[in-house]
């Protein structure tokens, strides 16, 4: 079995970060009840006996001793990553994986990117290589970061073509947020089209992630829950629940339920990788099927039922409406809309009870309904997943690679032109050292090639289906 | 006289997982006590299957001749306990080989980085197996083509197997996969599989997933279809064919080499390699308490199956007939008009079970079932066994060479040309070495094939 480092860069990012190690202890110790250190644990774990003094006491087999997250943390301030070594997650992690300043970015892609990048490259290069050496077949690196700020997006970004250089077999996915657009960061524009152009170049599949749909997602559990809906097992705080260890303090923020809901996007992809199935789907199997084209690889996901990303218990709805929600607006992690636009390719991971008729019968009921780019008419890749989320019977993670991201990238765009039109700000990006006008222009280059390239895909969709002539055999 | 032995290469999730059911169904048909015939038949039965498929071990447990193939170590690891679990046979304790990492559904991976890696190991392996048969038929290759090890991994070691085993069989158990939504790019590893193992294999035995999924939901009365009843389907259709038979008409003597006598029945030409299978009756245990069958009736159905290309014996098309004898075809077939007649190169019966000597099989004898370049005499064979097949008094089996396939491959290359148009995920591919003179290579390959068979 193969393993994955998780490499979390800013305040955001080890946010979320710290949710997905919380959920991540609790679904491995869920379904491995006996302590073991088993194959599926050393996925995103190692085994580490403590008592052993000095780095390489990886235990490979047996009891487990006390696990050690595989991750680097990197934070250009100190304030979020104390907090988790003074939090319940603290012997998950140990100083030899963090990577800290106490200056910050100040919202600066450039200050992130140039500056801290440069100074930090050898000790992120020499983390990542600790963190490789304990893996005996590291298969994926998963980035997480946000897109407005300074240090997820400028030395998350810088991160990811120092992964590309060093470990160019090892595949990188990262998971983007973007503010909402009532950021209250008045660069994030510059940052977000800054950061785009370094996602599309280095990375192998970006899973971009809405703000603003996270909170409307927890506003409809919220709703949901409240409103009495789901029956009265339901305690309407347990939401918050699920992380609550992690991070105590912030517990009445809805920050902590959103973050919970990319932690279990995460989780929800590499499941399949990790446990058992019928129908496996290794994590080089999502960019093999989800990606035609090298720059075009932006998958929208969505995960059903909402229930699950909550920690409540409600009796199961039907089975068919967990595969059509995946496919309705209001549950995907971006705000778009993928059954108004073309898909090039969709992904169904399932997990839980869910037997291959089930996926076959859906399949065939919503395709109708959806829009194909005409070469991929059949572009569904599945997969089943025994194990189901803890405390549920089944879920479902879609991957769309589909046009829909692309009025989204337009109206990045437009906010960006609004600021760069007026020069506005620029004077503090360009004061950095090795940062020039010419950045922006080709990060605006590379952002409008990419959305001509949808353009391009969503012109076809108005055309006859072309009938593209064969090969002719003499006979 | 012993039977020969065939020995499988189980590849990839796919291959693995059908494997195990093959086996699985071979060894409880054989100690099946419901085989409805005398006990010293019955024993007979049983070890010319033994011999075919299973080594011994000391202790009794059978062993199946079998090499596990993966790139990753979760269904190998499954297969092997599931087996060891059944406490009726094994998979031998180093028959297996696994890696790490998967192919990732990339043909090009499996088959230009995976297989020239692991070919040695591979094939020690083989060649461990073979060492125990006394003597070697050939050898079952089980894939899938839809994936990447099974497919890519798969059309490697066939060709190894050509180049190490020149003078043994090699018969690929192809699982063709959903028409839609397994791996969205089956089509393109699908063309590269098929058009490798035309060159390397000598016949390819194909198993249509959508096919054994409407005999789940329709003849088996399954409602949650799951992978396991799919592929014990699959499982079923290869025993039927392989499970031993009598060598000649009123022999008493099980056949000594069914994959090759199969091969000469069915495979008069190279350019014709693609076979199906279909089975008559098939249904649940619990329907087949109450249902008797005549010979008669079941090759009437099976015949009609034949022709109008049905799957099964359900919403067979009694329309359809063949022309008169002798009466010239009109015009070749084009490729957009349905196929309906579906006309055969060669087809073999193999039935099983009470009054076998009785059925007339007159029906599958008629010229016009026939492309007109072979001669009934020589293109229709027939095996029997007064020995019942998994609890059924009577049984059907049907192996042919037949346009049955024409459909569904020309959909195949027809969707992965239109996808190559568009140059869609050819980076994937070319990153591992397979260029597009390659996929043009296939597709050369794989019309011609489609033309051969629709001028039948």
């Amino acid at each position: 079995m193969t393993q994955s480092v998780v490499v979390q860069v800013g305040q955001c990012g080890n946010q979320i970060g710290c949710c997905f190690w919380d959920l991540a202890l609790r679904e491995h110790a869920a379904v491995n009840q006996k302590g073991i250190y088993d194959e599926a644990i050393s996925s995103f774990f190692r085994n580490v006996d403590t008592r052993v003094v000095g780095d390489g006491s990886s235990i490979s087999k047996g009891k487990i001793c006390s696990l050690k997250a595989r991750a680097v943390l990197i934070d250009m301030e100190e304030g979020v990553v104390n907090e988790i070594l003074q939090g319940p997650l603290r012997d998950v992690f140990d100083s030899k994986q963090l990577i800290t300043d106490i200056s910050g970015s100040g919202n600066n892609w450039a200050v992130g990117h140039k500056v801290f990048g440069s100074r930090y490259q050898e000790q992120i290069v020499e983390k990542l290589r600790k963190a490789a050496e304990h893996c005996d077949c590291l298969q994926c690196f998963f980035i997480i970061h946000s897109m407005g700020g300074g240090t997820g997006s400028g030395l998350g970004t810088f991160l990811l073509k120092v992964l590309e250089d060093e470990f160019p077999e090892v595949y990188r996915f990262v998971t983007s947020i973007y503010p909402s657009s009532e950021d209250d960061v008045i660069t994030s524009p510059y940052n977000i089209i800054l950061a785009m152009k370094e996602l599309s170049e280095h990375a192998d599949c970006v899973l971009p992630i809405d703000n603003q749909s996270l909170f409307d997602i927890i506003s409809k559990i919220n709703l949901m829950v409240n409103s009495g809906k789901l029956g009265s097992v339901v305690k309407p705080n347990s939401l918050v629940t699920s992380s609550a260890g992690a991070l105590k303090k912030r517990q009445e923020k809805p920050f902590d339920a959103m973050n919970n809901i990319v932690a279990n996007l995460l989780l929800n992809l590499t499941s399949s990788a990790r446990f058992e199935g019928s129908l496996n789907m290794d994590l080089n199997e999502i960019s093999m099927n989800l990606v035609p084209f090298p720059q075009l690889h932006y998958l929208v996901s969505s995960l059903t039922p909402l229930y699950t990303l909550a920690d409540v218990h409600i009796p199961p709805r039907r089975l068919d409406q967990m595969f059509s929600d995946a496919f309705s607006k209001d549950h995907q992690l971006i705000r778009a809309d993928p059954k108004h636009s073309l898909y090039l390719a969709c992904a169904l991971m399932v997990r839980g009870n869910v037997q291959l008729s089930d996926l076959r019968r859906n399949i065939e009921r919503l395709k109708p309904s959806l829009q194909f780019v005409s070469w991929n008419q059949e572009g569904w890749k599945t997969s089943l997943c025994a194990v189901p989320p803890v405390g549920h019977s089944h879920s479902l993670l879609a991957l769309a690679n589909n046009t829909c991201v692309k009025p989204t990238f337009i109206e990045l765009r437009e906010r960006f032109m609004r600021l760069y039109k007026k020069k506005a700000h620029l004077h503090h990006y360009l004061r950095v050292e090795g940062m020039e006008e010419s950045c922006f222009t080709q990060a605006l280059s590379s952002l409008s090639t990419l959305i001509e390239e949808y353009d391009q895909l969503d012109a076809t969709k108005s055309m006859p289906m072309p009938d593209v002539p064969r090969l002719s055999i003499a006979v | 006289m012993v039977s020969m032995s065939i020995v499988t290469v189980q590849l990839g999730q796919c291959g693995n997982q059908i494997g195990f059911e093959v086996f699985n169904t071979l060894l409880n048909d054989s100690h099946s006590p419901q085989g409805l015939c005398c006990k010293r038949e019955n024993e007979l039965y049983q070890v010319s299957c033994k011999e075919r498929f299973f080594s011994e071990e000391e202790n009794g447990v059978p062993i199946a001749r079998a090499v596990l193939v993966d790139m990753e170590p979760k269904v190998i690891n499954q297969t092997l306990s599931k087996a060891a679990q059944s406490g009726r046979w094994k998979y031998g304790q180093h028959s297996y080989f696994c890696q790490k990492q998967g192919s990732g559904n990339n043909w090009a991976y499996g088959y230009s980085v995976h297989g020239p890696k692991h070919e040695e190991s591979v094939m020690n392996l083989v060649q461990k197996e073979v060492e125990k048969c006394d003597s070697l038929s050939g050898f079952f290759i089980i894939m899938s083509m839809a994936g990447g090890t099974g497919s890519g991994l798969g059309a490697f070691v066939t060709q190894s197997l050509q180049d190490q085993y020149s003078n043994s069989l090699r018969m690929n158990q192809i699982i063709w996969p959903y028409g839609t939504g397994e791996v969205i790019v089956q089509n393109y590893n699908s063309i590269l599989t098929l058009s490798h193992l035309y060159r390397s294999s000598d016949a390819l035995l194909v198993h249509e997933n959508d096919a054994a999924h409407k005999i789940c939901a329709k003849l088996m009365n399954i409602k949650q279809i799951s992978f396991s009843d799919i592929n014990q389907v699959l499982a079923h259709q290869l025993g039927s064919v392989f499970q031993p038979t009598y060598s000649t008409e009123g022999s008493f003597h099980y056949r000594r080499n069914p994959l090759g006598d199969l091969m000469e029945s069915l495979v008069p030409h190279p350019e014709f390699k693609m076979l199906g299978v279909r089975n008559i009756p098939q249904m649940s245990e619990s329907s087949l308490a109450y249902s008797t069958f005549t010979w008669t009736g079941l090759l009437k159905h099976l015949r009609q199956m034949l022709i109008s290309n049905a799957k099964m014996e359900e919403g067979i098309d009694w329309q359809v007939q063949p022309h008169f004898s002798g009466h010239p075809t009109l015009g070749k077939m084009s490729l957009n008009k349905e196929l309906h007649f579906n006309t055969s190169i060669a087809n073999l019966v193999i039935l099983r079970g009470k009054d076998v000597h009785s059925a007339d099989l007159g029906g599958f004898k008629d010229p016009a079932l026939y492309t007109s370049w072979l001669d009934p005499v020589n293109a229709f064979s027939v095996w029997k066994t007064q020995r019942a097949f998994c609890k059924y008094e009577k049984s059907a089996a049907l192996v042919s060479n037949s346009q049955f396939l024409v459909k569904p491959l020309d959909m195949i290359v027809g969707k992965a040309w239109s996808m190559f148009a568009s140059k869609a995920y050819i980076h994937q591919y070319t990153k591992f070495g397979v260029e597009e003179e390659d996929f043009l290579d296939s597709f050369t390959l794989l019309e011609q094939v489609i033309a051969s068979y629709c001028n039948l």
